[in-house]
This record gives C-alpha cells, sequence and structure tokens, in this order.
C-alpha cells in the first residue's frame, strides 16, 4: 500500500531532493507517494506545517528552531531529523555599490574577512544606509549575514537596513532599486548576476566552509506517532541526495528543477550552484566552488545537534530569545540525529558515531569515528577563526 | 475596528471589502502589496489584516509586524488559537489574517469568516472565469479551422465541421486540437 505524504517547498535549488525522491522512483520504491506543495513565502510554508495541512517541509533551519521556541507566531514543537543540504548561498550587491570593494572578484570572494572590512567603509560611501535584502529574519543568510557584517564592525541593526522579501522578488526588487543587494538561495543570486544588476560580494560556503541551510521539518507529535512513514521517507531522501551530489547527474537535476512546478528558472542558471560553477559577475568566466552546496557527501544530511545550537547563539547574539538553559534545551532538541540513526540503521550510510562536534574545528578533511564505513569531514572552519563548543555556549557569546 | 486588504488582485479586494461594508464595517482599505506597503500599512495602525496566503510578501508583512514600533501592541496570527476548524477553513481558503493583541475574539470571528467565504466565492468566480475564457478561444481556433476547410476545399460550413468533428473522433483527440493542427499546417504551407 502506497502512503501519501504532502510535502510543502519554497522553489530553491535546494529543494533538489525533495524533486528527485520524488521523480526518480526513489519515494516511490519506499512505497510513498509524496505530494509536493510549492509554495511562495516561508510564512506560509510555516503556517501549513504547524496547522497540520503538510506532513513536513523545506524549512530555513533557524525557522524551525524559532517556532518552536514561540519566536514566529503559533508556536509549536518542530523536529528536524534530516538536513537537506550545506551551504548555497550568495551575497550579491548592485555593481554601483560593488565598486568600491576589491575589483577583483575572485580576492574579493576568497577574503570574507578583507571584503566585510571593505563592505564596512563602503557603506559611509554610498547614497543612502544600504538595504540589504534577506529572505526572513530567521533564515540562515541573515545569520550568515550579520556573522559577517558584524566582523568588520558594522552593526546589522544599526548601519544597514536589512529587509526581508521572499526569494522569488528579489530579483525585481533590486532592479526596480528598492534594494541595493541581497543574501538568498540559488537560483536567485544567479539570475541577478545574469540580469546584469548586481555582481557577488560573499559566498555562504566562504563564511562557514559548512553552514547549516535547510532541514526537512514535521511536527514532533506528527512524526512520534508515525515512525514508519518518517523512517521511509528518510531512507528515500539518502538515496536521493546520493544521486544529486553524483556530477554525471547534474544536468539532468538542473533541467527537472528548471520546470514551472519546480524553481522556474533556466536550467542553465540552476546549474551553476550544482556544479560549483558560479558566474561572478555578468561578464566574467565562472570560478570553481565544489564545495557550493552539498547534498549527500561528508554525512551532509546528519542533523548534529551542535548545529542547531550554533543557531540558537546567533538568535540569542541578536537579542531575539533570551538565553537560559531551557531555551537552549528546546532549540538542540530541534535537530534529530536520534530518529536519522533509528531509520537509516540497517542502511549503508556512514553513521557519525557523535551526535554533537565542536563547530569550526576542522581545516582539513578529517576521518572521524563512524559507527559504519568510512567518513570524513570536510573543512567546516568559519572565516574568523572562531570555534563554537556547544558545551560551552556562555563562553561563545561573551567572545562578541 | 479598521481593516486593511492587502492583495494583488484588485478584483478579490473589491469582492472582499463590499461583503465587510455590506455587514457594516466601513473602516476598510484596500493596500496593494508593493513598493513602500509596509510604510503605508504602518501609518494606518490597522486592528485587522488580511491577506492572501499564496502572497509572496507575506514574510515583508511579518517582518514589520515583528518589529514595528509604530505598532506598539503585538499582532497574531489569527485571532483564537484554539479554533482549529477555523484556522482550517482559512488556510484552505487562502486567507491570513493577522490581529492587533487584545482584540476580543467574538468581534474578529465575523470578519474572518466573512473574509474565508468571499475568498471561496472569488476562487469559484475566478475558476469559472477562466474556463469561459479557454471556451472562448476554443470556439475561435474551431471557427477558423472551419474557414481554411470552407476556402481551400470549397466545403460548406455544416460539412467544414462534420469533416473536422469525424477526423477528431478518427484520431481519437479533441476537435480543438484536430483544428489547431490545421491552423498550423495551414500556416506552413503559406495557405490563407
Amino acid at each position: 500500500m502506497t502512503t501519501e505524504l504532502r510535502i510543502a517547498f519554497l522553489p530553491l535549488t535546494d529543494a533538489a531532493v525533495l524533486a528527485v525522491a520524488r521523480e526518480r522512483g526513489f519515494a516511490e520504491e519506499e512505497g510513498l507517494h509524496l505530494d509536493l506543495v510549492r509554495t511562495t513565502s516561508w510564512a506560509t510554508l510555516r503556517d501549513r506545517l504547524v496547522f497540520g495541512q503538510v506532513q513536513a517541509a523545506h524549512m530555513l533551519a533557524p525557522l524551525a528552531v524559532a517556532v518552536t521556541l514561540g519566536l514566529s507566531q503559533q508556536a509549536a514543537p518542530l523536529a528536524a531529523p534530516y538536513k537537506l543540504n550545506v551551504n548555497g548561498n550568495m551575497l550579491v550587491m548592485a555593481s554601483a555599490f560593488a565598486q568600491a570593494l576589491d575589483p577583483d572578484i575572485a580576492a574579493r570572494l576568497d577574503d570574507p574577512l578583507g571584503t566585510a572590512h571593505d563592505f564596512a567603509a563602503a557603506i559611509g560611501l554610498w547614497k543612502r544606509k544600504p538595504v540589504i535584502g534577506v529572505v526572513h529574519r530567521f533564515s540562515s543568510h541573515s545569520v550568515m549575514l550579520r556573522y559577517w557584517l558584524a566582523s568588520a564592525g558594522v552593526d546589522p541593526d544599526r548601519d544597514v537596513i536589512l529587509r526581508v522579501l521572499p526569494p522569488s522578488l528579489t530579483v525585481e526588487a533590486i532592479g526596480a532599486g528598492e534594494i541595493d543587494g541581497f543574501i538568498a538561495g540559488e537560483p536567485w543570486g544567479s539570475a541577478a548576476v545574469d540580469a546584469g544588476l548586481a555582481e557577488a560580494v560573499a559566498i555562504g560556503e566562504r563564511i562557514w566552509r559548512r553552514g547549516v541551510e535547510k532541514v526537512l521539518a514535521f511536527r514532533t507529535p506528527w512524526l512520534e506517532e508515525n515512525p514508519d512513514s518518517v523512517d521511509r521517507l528518510l531512507r528515500a531522501l539518502v538515496r536521493a541526495a546520493g544521486w544529486c551530489d553524483d556530477p554525471e547527474n547534474q544536468e539532468a537535476l538542473a533541467h527537472l528543477l528548471s520546470r514551472p512546478q519546480y524553481v522556474d528558472q533556466p536550467a542553465e542558471v540552476i546549474l551553476r550552484a550544482l556544479s560549483g560553477r558560479i558566474v561572478p559577475r555578468i561578464d566574467m568566466a565562472p570560478l570553481s566552488m565544489p564545495d557550493f552546496m552539498l547534498f549527500s557527501r561528508e554525512a551532509t544530511p546528519f542533523p548534529w545537534r551542535s548545529q542547531a545550537l550554533w543557531i540558537y547563539s546567533q538568535l540569542v547574539r541578536w537579542k531575539m530569545v533570551d538565553h537560559s538553559a531551557d531555551n537552549a534545551a528546546r532549540a538542540a532538541s530541534v535537530f534529530r540525529p536520534d530518529i536519522f540513526r533509528r531509520a537509516l540503521a540497517d542502511s549503508d550510510v556512514a553513521m557519525p558515531g557523535a551526535s554533537m562536534k565542536v563547530e569550526g574545528a576542522v581545516a582539513s578533511p578529517l576521518a572521524v569515528g563512524s559507527k559504519r564505513g568510512e567518513l570524513t569531514l570536510g573543512p567546516d572552519r568559519f572565516f574568523d577563526g572562531r570555534i563554537f563548543d556547544p558545551e560551552r555556549i556562555e563562553d561563545f557569546l561573551a567572545s562578541f | 475596528m479598521r481593516i486593511v486588504i492587502i492583495d494583488d488582485s484588485g478584483l478579490r479586494a473589491t469582492v472582499l471589502e463590499e461583503g465587510l461594508r455590506e455587514a457594516g464595517y466601513d473602516d476598510i482599505h484596500i493596500v496593494p502589496p508593493r513598493g513602500g506597503f509596509v510604510a503605508r500599512l504602518e501609518r494606518m495602525a490597522p486592528d485587522v489584516v488580511l491577506m492572501d496566503l499564496g502572497s509572496p510578501s507575506r514574510d515583508t508583512l511579518e517582518e514589520m509586524l515583528t518589529v514595528s514600533r509604530a505598532l506598539a501592541r503585538p499582532i497574531a496570527m489569527f485571532v483564537d488559537q484554539s479554533d482549529e476548524a477555523m484556522i482550517g477553513a482559512a488556510i484552505d481558503a487562502g486567507v491570513s489574517a493577522y490581529v492587533v493583541d487584545g482584540l476580543r475574539k467574538e468581534r474578529v470571528k465575523p470578519v474572518l469568516e466573512l473574509a474565508v467565504r468571499r475568498f471561496n466565492a472569488f476562487a469559484k468566480l475566478q475558476s469559472e472565469l477562466d474556463e469561459a475564457r479557454t471556451a472562448l478561444s476554443d470556439r475561435r481556433i474551431v471557427d477558423r479551422a472551419k474557414s481554411i476547410l470552407m476556402s481551400q476545399r470549397g466545403l460548406s460550413e455544416p460539412d467544414a465541421y462534420a469533416l473536422l468533428r469525424s477526423s477528431a473522433m478518427n484520431q481519437g483527440k479533441k476537435i480543438v486540437d484536430v483544428a489547431q493542427a490545421l491552423i498550423t499546417a495551414s500556416d506552413l504551407l503559406g495557405g490563407m
């Protein structure tokens, strides 16, 4: 018997694993039929999940934490047993603004710290307080942009205006001069570059080499009551993610995502994030960034609890929530490595031995303890060299 | 009670506004979600904001509701979180409602119910309109194919139609598809 699951998503390249699970038969092999519900705002995606119109959603990891903590409308405990990707964001600014930055774009992107300082200087030269589009208050983009700006002494709540707008409206808004730049998931940064409106200023993957991005979120009570459906879905997604990461499938994947029911943008633009060949300005050849967006390798889908806590630390830092032991525990509980382990117990997926790690400490590929198979973690450094020890949140917060 | 409707579709907003006025609400404003709509909304200080759930600008609106200093009172989505049937009906109809905290739910519920009814009525109207449009364009295609047959093969109008219909039946296709194929072929061959 086939089980039908409704899953809400936003038209973004990193919804790839869900689309592939449905279209390439991975869900079917597990006896699942996926009804993917295209949604145009994070608010509506959240409401569809919280009020039970869908069973799961392609959600910004910080939004899942925020809904659980009661920071975004109706509070509801959410559970994320699976990460749909890491990395995949790009900050682009209007070309006139970017003139104040290093003209050697490859060097600019390679040196986020230097560029952050150049950006800080450019703020004073600009005709107004720069308006930067972010896709949501509780987005990885907003959290990373704030982290990056603050490293150069910029107060993101005082020195710039962060304007929330959905990814699909970013290109139009920069064209109309309503915003001076934006940080969003692909393909929207590339779409603005292609329109000749903007150029790349920072790459998410260079700010945090393995930055947590979208998760698959469920309502916790539903997750607890439907272990069989959840496990089957996770097994289908792991296989779909392997398919997505295989370079041989990139072109087919870009074409699949370009369809109107998914991202509805040209396959050629979508392909850039998948292949890690990023065009930073309309007249330039692509730059190679093999870690631009990851779906499968290095145990990408594994929901490290320390990553939920890193997000929480940033929400506390920007005074979106007060720090308490209870809040920290609730935030950490959103990521569910226990469910991931249960679902994939009989598979050949390499499984980390631990559920937390020190974030930002891996400088070069590192073989780590694994219950099965070989597991190598890629470099996960922050560009400013900070290290996040989830056991010592207070010390980390005091360091800012 | 000041009600602001944020809507891109002029027609839907009008349908909703009309209903609210009939029900005795007279402080109603329509704001399209474009450009600086957030600043306009702040100046209006609404008690209830109604918005299409499908509008991509919902995130922008919610951000404003979160940080606005002009709106000192917190704003919640839906007034009565315990009324799941009502919330379900609103989401099905595609309505989102933001309500200033402190407004009694007995005052807001009729507004929301009315919005749900009007959104549903509008959706029905829209799909009927779409169907009518399709029917009209289908008829134009068939008419054009008929006139090609009439002029190229000297057929009468009933015979031209009969020929289209029998070809469609033989091929297991719709008449409009056969007619479209005929028009395309005729264009390619430089006929007419």
